[in-house]
């Protein structure tokens, strides 16, 4: 860390401004195509494509945390991320999911994710 | 103000609400654990807790911390965050249509609040853009419902981790519980043969291109998917409509 930044006390406040910036940094990705007010048209195959992207990022997101441990492919079947998985799938799909399947799905995941991660530590 | 009081009013907003509500333990253990690392990975506690009041962007945080540490130049540690960010960038060229009948201001108050998950559940209930005032004022409604409670739930959480990030262990896991979350959240968007091609395309992708740095995987995994779903799409509709089966 520069020895030459402002420090009051335990805070450092050029580390608080470069968060502050960083809380800009989350609006001006997430406003960045309606930020201007100048006529423009997304093209219609990118609109219909972008029909795709919600459940791909998703997806992208999951798969990893699940599959991969330290940027590799795990090579166990003793992993508890597996059978929480499945858990969370079977709930999802069982047909008792009712009205709040997302929140089941969460529940019924980790009843079979912490026994196995904490108890057996897989 | 009187803008706000009105959407906060409008039943929509608690549609909203109520759709992200039953997610929210998810997205509270993860702001919980994340709240965690922040201060394990070194940042000083004022500084997390106030990174964990305003960024609102998880994996964005995680990775600005080790280059704020290691004393990089501002500029590459926005940067860094900018990438980390881009798929909200995509997400924005979609809710473009949806948001420029609001000012400047409001748009830009608006959309910090379109995280991932806000992003999925407001395009699943809204798939069109309105036209008229009245559908518009719904759609302003339930996205903020719907963000608010989403980022309330992350922010206290991840607040109430950096406080308490001694006393929880991380090797408990508890974050697999947001994974879980996306996870009952991809079920239900699963509902067309070609959205399940692209979520299994985008797992592999993600997967097969995780070493990219940046967390760029997660857009090529995007890009993959729906450039394969454009191209199947004239030619599945094709199939159906010319097979035995009527519709």
């Amino acid at each position: 860390m520069s020895t030459d930044a402002l420090i009051s006390g335990q805070v450092h406040l050029g580390d608080m401004l470069t968060i502050t910036a960083l809380a800009g940094v989350s609006v001006l990705t997430r406003c960045f195509f309606f930020l201007s007010s100048k006529e423009w048209v997304l093209p219609r195959w990118a609109q219909r494509g972008l029909q795709y992207a919600p459940i791909a990022a998703l997806c992208a997101v999951i798969a990893p945390e699940i599959v991969m441990s330290q940027g590799q492919l795990i090579h166990s079947l003793q992993d508890a991320r597996l059978y929480g998985l499945a858990g969370g799938l079977f709930f999802y799909f069982s047909g008792h999911a009712g009205k709040q399947p997302v929140l089941g799905t969460i529940v019924a995941g980790m009843a079979v994710y912490l026994p196995l991660h904490i108890g057996l530590g897989w | 103000m009187a803008w706000l009081r009105g959407l906060v009013r409008h039943p929509e907003f608690r549609q909203g609400f109520a759709e992200m509500a039953t997610v929210a333990p998810g997205i509270a253990a993860w702001g919980l654990m994340t709240g965690v690392a922040m201060v394990k990975s070194g940042l000083g506690t004022v500084e997390s807790l106030w990174m964990a009041l305003i960024v609102f962007a998880g994996s964005a945080q995680l990775a600005a911390i080790p280059l704020m540490l290691g004393g990089a130049p501002v500029w590459v540690i926005l940067a860094t965050a900018f990438c980390v960010n881009l798929r909200f960038v995509v997400f924005s060229a979609h809710m473009r249509h949806y948001m420029m009948h609001l000012p400047l201001r409001r748009r830009l108050m608006a959309g910090y609040l379109i995280g991932d998950l806000t992003y999925v559940l407001f395009v699943q209930r809204h798939p069109e853009p309105a036209a008229g005032e009245e559908g518009r004022q719904a759609q302003v409604a339930y996205l903020l419902g719907n963000g608010s409670i989403n980022w309330f739930s992350w922010t206290a959480s991840s607040l109430v981790g950096v406080v308490l990030a001694n006393v929880i262990p991380t090797a408990w896991g508890l974050g697999f519980a947001g994974i879980l979350a996306l996870v009952g959240m991809t079920c239900t968007l699963a509902s067309s043969p070609l959205r399940r091609i692209a979520g299994g395309v985008a797992a592999c992708a993600g997967v097969a291109t995780f070493a990219l740095p940046l967390r760029l995987n997660i857009l090529v995994a995007i890009a993959a998917a729906v450039c394969l779903c454009l191209f199947l799409e004239p030619r599945l509709q094709q199939a159906s409509a010319s097979g035995p089966r009527s519709p």
